[in-house]
């Protein structure tokens, strides 16, 4: 994979295929914790990590174990195994070693056990057939569109906070309009190719 | 159809969940952390809400600063006293009991006898009539009974009746939210058990508030001089009950010729 390649894939992870805004993966915690910008950012951080880190060994799995035995169509099973396998074990090294990190991501890092984006970002690589850098690298960008759309998303949360709505929009029924308004603007990246 | 078809997908499976299982379990172990084993005690007796009244992000991270010395379980304000009693245990620190508390309003110039100045046609919202040269009422220190501690309050415990709030005692859980938002100042956060309230807050001399308000306090001291406990002070114009040492004889209330004293 050429460096070009890698920076079209970043491109296309973050902006043009954006998990939330063309693909719908992770509505979750993108309307649940986009409540302040500083926990939006903790939970894309969070995401960031698991996503990049369990791209790469669900790559492996598929590649060494479930190919050459012929089992591809238990991936969606395999994979949730060791997603959450892997986030348990993500959050007992950080808490041993890394433990200003584990207070930061706090009660993220166990909740994204259960986040589809990080279900789908491995499904999708397996899809495309990348390698394991392309793995990697699709993950971690993915991921990173997922946090740019969260802390974006809950900026403008924060500034609705303070207005005056009509009352029946009040709460979520304005929240769900504002993202879909995000993902208006995300759309003007759709369609191009790099 | 083979049987290698059925079980080859069932072994490794089985095999790749033993081997996550393992190495979960050397994990735990090799990358166990040493914690005060206070802390999942504390932990036990705290609500586990997480709902971050105490500051803290949570009832773990509350558990700790307790077990710290950081924090004293009465910083909760959700736990129970059984709760807290038990957390003082674990602790073998001393734990006040939590004294119930509710809302009062310490105003009883409703629209009969408070004298008004003009009538206001504004927003209806005490903050935003207080700004306006503080109201309609005579009286500075007047219940605007424009409702803003009824919009603030979840429990629905108070309504505006005749002019001024009024707080109803069996849905009041002493949360104070109406007390912080009252632009008069006038709600008061009192001991479930107080017996008797001075209903004015006016701290005008006795000739103006006279001027001001049918009721309102006129600082004659003559409940200071009846009470038996001593528990009553006139202090700037006004008298106020020391709910601590009154044991609710009624005596101020009988002398108090406004009549403001009144059972709560």
């Amino acid at each position: 994979m050429s460096f070009g390649q890698v920076l079209s894939l970043m491109f296309t992870a973050i902006l043009v295929e954006n998990f939330i805004f063309s693909k719908f993966y992770g509505c979750c915690p993108f309307l649940g914790v986009s409540d302040k910008p500083d926990t939006a950012l903790g939970m894309g951080m969070a995401v960031t990590f698991v996503m990049t880190v369990s791209g790469m060994v669900t790559w492996a799995v598929y590649e060494y174990l479930l190919e050459p035995f012929g089992l591809e169509y238990l991936k969606t099973v395999a994979f949730i195994l060791v997603i959450a396998a892997l986030v348990q074990f993500i959050e007992m090294f950080l808490r041993k070693f890394i433990p200003t990190l584990y207070s930061a991501l706090g009660i993220y890092l166990p909740l994204i056990t259960t986040n589809c984006a990080v279900l789908s970002s491995a499904l999708l690589i397996v899809q495309n057939d990348y390698d394991l850098l392309g793995a990697a690298v699709f993950g971690f960008s993915a991921a990173l569109g997922f946090t740019l759309a969260i802390t974006v998303f809950a900026g403008v949360r924060a500034r609705l906070r303070i207005a005056n709505p009509p009352r029946a929009f009040k709460g979520f029924p304005l929240t769900l309009i504002t993202a879909g308004l995000l993902a208006m603007a995300f759309s003007c990246f759709s369609g191009i190719k790099l | 159809m083979q049987w290698s078809e059925v079980f080859l997908p069932v072994g490794i499976f089985a095999a790749l969940g033993l081997l996550f299982g393992v190495l979960l379990a050397i994990a735990a172990r090799a990358f166990a952390v040493k914690v005060d084993e206070r802390i999942p005690k504390v932990l036990d007796h705290l609500p586990g809400a997480n709902c971050g009244g105490c500051g803290r992000s949570g009832c773990a991270a509350m558990a700790e600063a307790i077990v710290k010395g950081e924090a004293s379980p009465n910083d909760c304000t959700v736990c129970s006293a059984e709760g807290m009693a038990a957390i003082g245990e674990i602790m073998g620190v001393e734990v006040k009991k939590p004294v119930p508390m509710r809302a009062h309003v310490m105003c009883a110039g409703d629209c009969d006898t408070a004298v008004h100045r003009f009538r206001y046609e504004g927003a209806i919202d005490c903050i935003a009539a207080e700004k306006l040269g503080g109201g309609e009422k005579g009286c500075k220190y007047g219940c605007l009974g424009l409702g803003s501690c009824v919009k603030v309050c979840k429990y629905h415990a108070i309504h505006i009746q005749n002019g001024i709030a009024v707080i109803d005692d069996n849905r009041c859980i002493g949360c104070g939210a109406c007390a912080s938002v009252c632009p008069k100042h006038i709600i008061y956060i009192i001991p479930v058990s107080s017996k008797y309230a001075v209903h004015c807050r006016s701290a005008e001399k006795g000739i103006d508030t006279r001027k001001q308000c049918l009721l309102g306090c006129i600082s004659c001291r003559l409940c200071e001089k009846n009470c038996p406990e001593g528990a009553i002070k006139v202090e700037n114009f006004v008298a106020s009950i020391d709910q601590d040492k009154c044991t609710g004889c009624g005596k101020c209330a009988e002398k108090c010729p406004r009549k403001i004293i009144r059972p709560v």
